[in-house]
């Protein structure tokens, strides 16, 4: 197998997150009942017409611009023609020989720490189709059109990856890139970003490219390594037996974890593509592109060096940390509001304990950014215990509490610093441990986590730990 | 001027003035133009909806407006809309069995803006399927005969609305022009038609054909009725993106400016193959406008003929994707009992369509399909670009063009549908002006064997009100406009 190269190329779909559809006023709200956000245009009735959502354009310059493209000044939608029910129509308006973003790239970083361009043929415009739906009812297909004319973005990259984690690198890149940029949710399981892999094999470097499949409309990182995996596993196979590679589209089975071809005749479409008369040519100037370029958001690459030099991160946590813009957003409040690195440590580890990175979503976090903040500050002025606030912090995930003061207060859960509340304490626990005393004091000094251990237990928890260790060692030493 | 409401005939200022005057009410005025439609139109064909219920009591509401004086120039004027423009709640069936069973639930902007300017629509006219046609022989509702002659055809494809103000149903209407759909019929008629420039009228709601030619425009008995009701059509719509963004104009401005000075093309290639009685009655019109003080200026327009080969495949491509939506699943025909999904869209469209709708979107699969899109589709339009450089290159010369509307008069029912060519030969001296985008005119200049002929005014870009002056000019001082056919029904009863 290590003769051969591993040749793929990702289309990436990524709805924009527009609050219409790109050519009528209709909600792309996610999950409504079927055909509740579908209006005549989304329908394709007769006599409507589509007009551009011009909130697209927007988001595509910027896409352009985050991945140092091309934006061209004129740009035209095509129809591309064919039949099924999902598609209301009998054609997508989409862009082909015109896209609005072409020659883009992008660096990503490779398992041995080097970095890789990858290049960007284009990023066109396009509406979704409807969905067909062949479960739940008998035979027949239902079809929903709400997702019909949502506005999606393909980003097209060449054939400049080399292996299954090379392309789930890129496409976590440009997930980076959308949600950062605002213009895609990414939302991956409910299809907001979706990936078609072309992948094809050959036996030396300069030998002309194989022959390619498209497994379409993989919807995980996970998925998408696993289903390039198995589709070059397949095409070596294929080869290796002296059989000949189909050019073909090919659909990703999680649950069997195998790709199966989806149309025989894709050879054989032909999609009549040609201008679309309804709609004038994208006509884009330099002062709209510059005034996008003032307002786009932080590029991730800037905001992990920023987090880094401004909350004294490491890189590898500043990078955890800006991947996602909401996580981002999450933490910098937390952030601003208490101390850096403490924040860092509480969102890295207990809210991405709970919570994917990938798919932040802050309606899936109960817990404010100003009430970790406080949380998080409320173990620096010494009131509660590292290990009383993971307590707090569970109670707020489960909604058992709102605020962390009043929690604090009503459960009672306030620091013991007081050494006139701690001391009787510390004296009566080495008085019932006699044995472990005179260990101590016979020079087995490790024995002090003991004494403390029994001290916390006895205050369940709430004493000043830095507290009872000092008393605990004076106290051991004093009575020795 | 007539105040009595059964003259058939009148313009809009005279109805105007009778209805502001209570001489007559609209309602009395839209009952007699219905009773008059009962009598003839089985003979003509003219209508294939009347909206009886809904125009009297659009009647009933625009006469309470006279009433408090808050009547503007079209408040109470009847009119019939080609059944390409969607009425809500009213059948819109493009002359198809596609959408026989379709009742449109939304109203065109066309429709929309002519009924709050006070127009009482009486109902939907006949049309070729689609608006694929130059006689009104293609549509599913039979076609619809001249009223100067039943047994000839209207022209068309708007032949329903011409014929419907020759035969004095309604004093005015509207068409939709793709290659001439206005145009041949408003000559063949007798009437007064235009098809303003591309992106003048917004086509939401307009059932599309060819979106890059499709064109509303309306149909009158003069110059000045059309101007004032093209005039209300106007203006941008933020529901279609290829309509101009420029507020409705006011196309009557120039209706009192005299033809002496204007300057008038001649195109030698729209010239040289007429017959001479067609020459004959040209040449009449000319002189006429010479005579009134314009100058004829010879011009060539190098380009047309390459123009109907170049809007055959133009045509055709769009409409073949105009028209997948007809497919059988969200509305309109649905075959019976189809075994699967790809039986549902082969019976639906079998059946549904006719023969020359099929045609063109067979021709408009072919040519767009992979190997031959840029013989045919991108090559045709190169011609369109080139045919546009011809008439840029002659108003530099000339403020209007002047050309036969069609070669002839109106031909018999049946004498052309059988030939292709013959029949798409029709629309040789309107086509270009829809591959240019620019508007158009046709005005009745004469007769021959008692069929009326038309004039074609061709002007340029947004330059409507200067066509509808010099037309309006010309009928100052001619009345071929004001010729009317004799209607006679079956019952042998008189004209009413």
């Amino acid at each position: 197998m290590s003769d051969w190269q591993i040749v793929i190329g990702l289309e990436i779909h990524a709805q924009l997150n527009t609050r219409s559809k790109i050519f009528s006023a209709v909600s792309t709200a996610f999950g409504a009942e079927p055909n509740t956000q579908a209006s005549l245009v989304d329908l394709g009735f007769p006599g409507v017409l589509p007009v551009t959502n011009e909130a697209v354009y927007e988001k595509a310059v910027a896409f352009g611009l985050g991945v140092s493209a091309q934006i061209n000044h004129r740009s035209v939608f095509d129809r591309k023609n064919y039949f099924y029910p999902d598609l209301p129509k009998g054609y997508q308006i989409t862009q082909l020989a015109d896209p609005i973003v072409e020659h883009g790239n992008v660096d990503i970083e490779l398992a041995d720490g080097s970095t890789k361009t990858i290049h960007i043929t284009r990023a066109h415009l396009e509406e979704d189709a409807g969905k067909s739906l062949h479960e739940d009812y008998a035979g027949e297909t239902g079809v929903d059109l709400n997702r019909a004319g949502t506005p999606l973005l393909e980003i097209v990259s060449e054939p400049d990856l080399r292996s299954a984690e090379e392309a789930s690198t890129y496409a976590r890149l440009i997930h980076k890139l959308l949600t950062s940029l605002d213009i895609c949710d990414g939302n991956m399981a409910e299809g907001s970003m979706r990936c078609d892999a072309n992948v094809s094999v050959r036996r030396y470097k300069n030998h002309p490219l194989g022959t390619r499949t498209e497994t379409k409309n993989i919807n995980s990182f996970r998925f998408l390594e696993q289903a390039i995996n198995y589709e070059v596993e397949r095409q070596i196979q294929v080869l290796e037996s002296g059989g000949r590679v189909t050019q073909e589209t090919r659909l990703y089975d999680p649950d069997r974890n195998e790709t199966r071809p989806m149309r025989s005749k894709e050879t054989a479409m032909d999609y009549r593509y040609f201008p679309e008369p309804d709609l004038l040519p994208v006509v884009i100037d330099d002062s709209y592109v510059e005034a996008i370029r003032e307002r786009l958001p932080e590029m991730p690459d800037e905001k992990r060096e920023r987090f880094e030099r401004a909350f004294e991160l490491t890189t590898e946590d500043a990078e955890t940390l800006s991947t996602n813009r909401a996580l981002a957003d999450y933490f910098e409040q937390v952030a601003t509001a208490s101390e850096p690195r403490l924040a860092s440590n509480w969102v890295r580890v207990e809210l991405l304990g709970r919570v994917s990175k990938d798919n932040f979503d802050m309606a899936q976090v109960p817990i404010p950014a100003s009430e970790l903040a406080t949380l998080i500050n409320r173990i620096s002025d010494d009131m509660i215990s590292g290990k009383i606030a993971k307590t707090i912090f569970e109670a707020l995930w489960n909604r058992e509490a709102s605020s962390v003061d009043a929690y604090i207060e009503a459960e009672g859960l306030k620091q013991v610093s007081d050494s006139s509340d701690l001391a009787p304490i510390v004296t009566s626990i080495i008085a019932a441990n006699p044995k472990q005393a005179e260990q101590y004091r016979a020079g087995k000094t490790k024995l002090l986590g003991f004494f403390v251990g029994q001290v916390m237990k006895e205050t369940g928890g709430r004493a000043n730990p830095k507290q009872v260790n000092d008393l605990v060692r004076s106290e051991l030493d004093a009575t020795g | 001027m007539t105040s009595d409401v059964n003259s058939p005939y009148q313009d809009l200022s005279v109805i105007r003035e009778n209805l502001d005057r209570g001489t007559y009410s609209c309602r009395e005025l839209t009952e007699t133009l219905l009773s008059r439609i009962d009598l003839h139109d089985s003979n003509i064909n003219a209508f294939i909806t009347l909206s009886r219920d809904e125009a009297l009591a659009g009647a009933d509401a625009q006469d309470a407006l006279i009433a408090r004086g808050e009547a503007g120039p079209l408040t109470g004027i009847p009119i019939a809309h080609k059944d390409i423009f969607c009425t809500e709640g009213v059948k819109t069936s493009a002359g198809s069995r596609m959408l026989d069973n379709f009742t449109a639930p939304y109203s065109a902007t066309v429709v929309e803006r002519l009924e709050a300017a006070g127009c009482v629509t009486l109902g939907k006219t006949n049309l070729d399927e689609f608006a694929m046609g130059s006689s009104n022989e293609n549509s599913f509702y039979g076609p619809v005969k001249n009223p100067w002659a039943t047994s000839h055809v209207p022209g068309g494809s708007s032949g329903g609305s011409a014929a419907a103000v020759a035969a004095g149903f309604c004093p005015v209407s509207t068409g939709t022009d793709t290659g001439g759909s206005i145009r041949q019929p408003a000559s063949m008629c007798g009437v007064t038609g235009i098809k303003p420039t591309y992106g003048r009228v917004s086509r939401w709601g307009m059932i599309a054909f060819a979106s890059s030619l499709d064109q509303a425009g309306v149909f009158a008995r003069s110059a000045r009725d059309a101007a004032v009701l093209l005039s209300a059509m106007t203006g941008a719509d933020p529901r279609d993106s290829t309509c101009i963004n420029e507020p409705a104009a006011d196309l009557t401005r120039e209706l009192n400016t005299q033809l002496s000075g204007l300057r008038v093309g001649i195109p030698e290639q729209y010239m040289s193959d007429l017959d001479s009685q067609m020459s004959d009655r040209m040449a009449d019109a000319l002189r006429e406008m010479e005579q009134a003080g314009a100058t004829l200026i010879d011009i060539s327009l190098p380009h047309t003929r390459y123009a109907v080969p170049a809007y055959y495949v133009i045509a055709p491509a769009e409409c073949s994707t105009n028209l997948s939506r007809y497919d059988g699943v969200r509305f309109g025909y649905r075959c019976e009992d189809p075994a699967d999904i790809e039986d549902l869209y082969k019976r639906s469209r079998s059946e549904a369509f006719g023969d020359e709708v099929k045609q063109r979107i067979l021709v408009g699969t072919f040519t767009l399909s992979a190997g031959y899109y840029d013989a045919y589709y991108h090559k045709a339009q190169q011609i369109r670009r080139l045919i546009h450089q011809d008439f840029d290159a002659a108003f530099n010369s000339v403020d209007v063009i002047a050309a036969p509307t069609c070669p002839g008069t109106a031909f018999q029912l049946g004498e052309k549908i059988s030939d292709n060519i013959a029949m798409y030969l029709q629309d040789i001296y309107t086509i270009p002006v829809n591959l240019a985008g620019l508007p158009g005119l046709s005005m009745p200049v004469g007769q021959i064997d008692d069929l009326p002929v038309g004039m074609q005014l061709i002007g340029r870009y947004l330059d409507e009100a200067r066509l509808l002056g010099a037309a309006h000019q010309f009928q100052q001082r001619t009345d071929w406009h004001l010729a009317q056919p004799t209607l006679k029904h079956t019952t042998g009863a008189s004209d009413v």
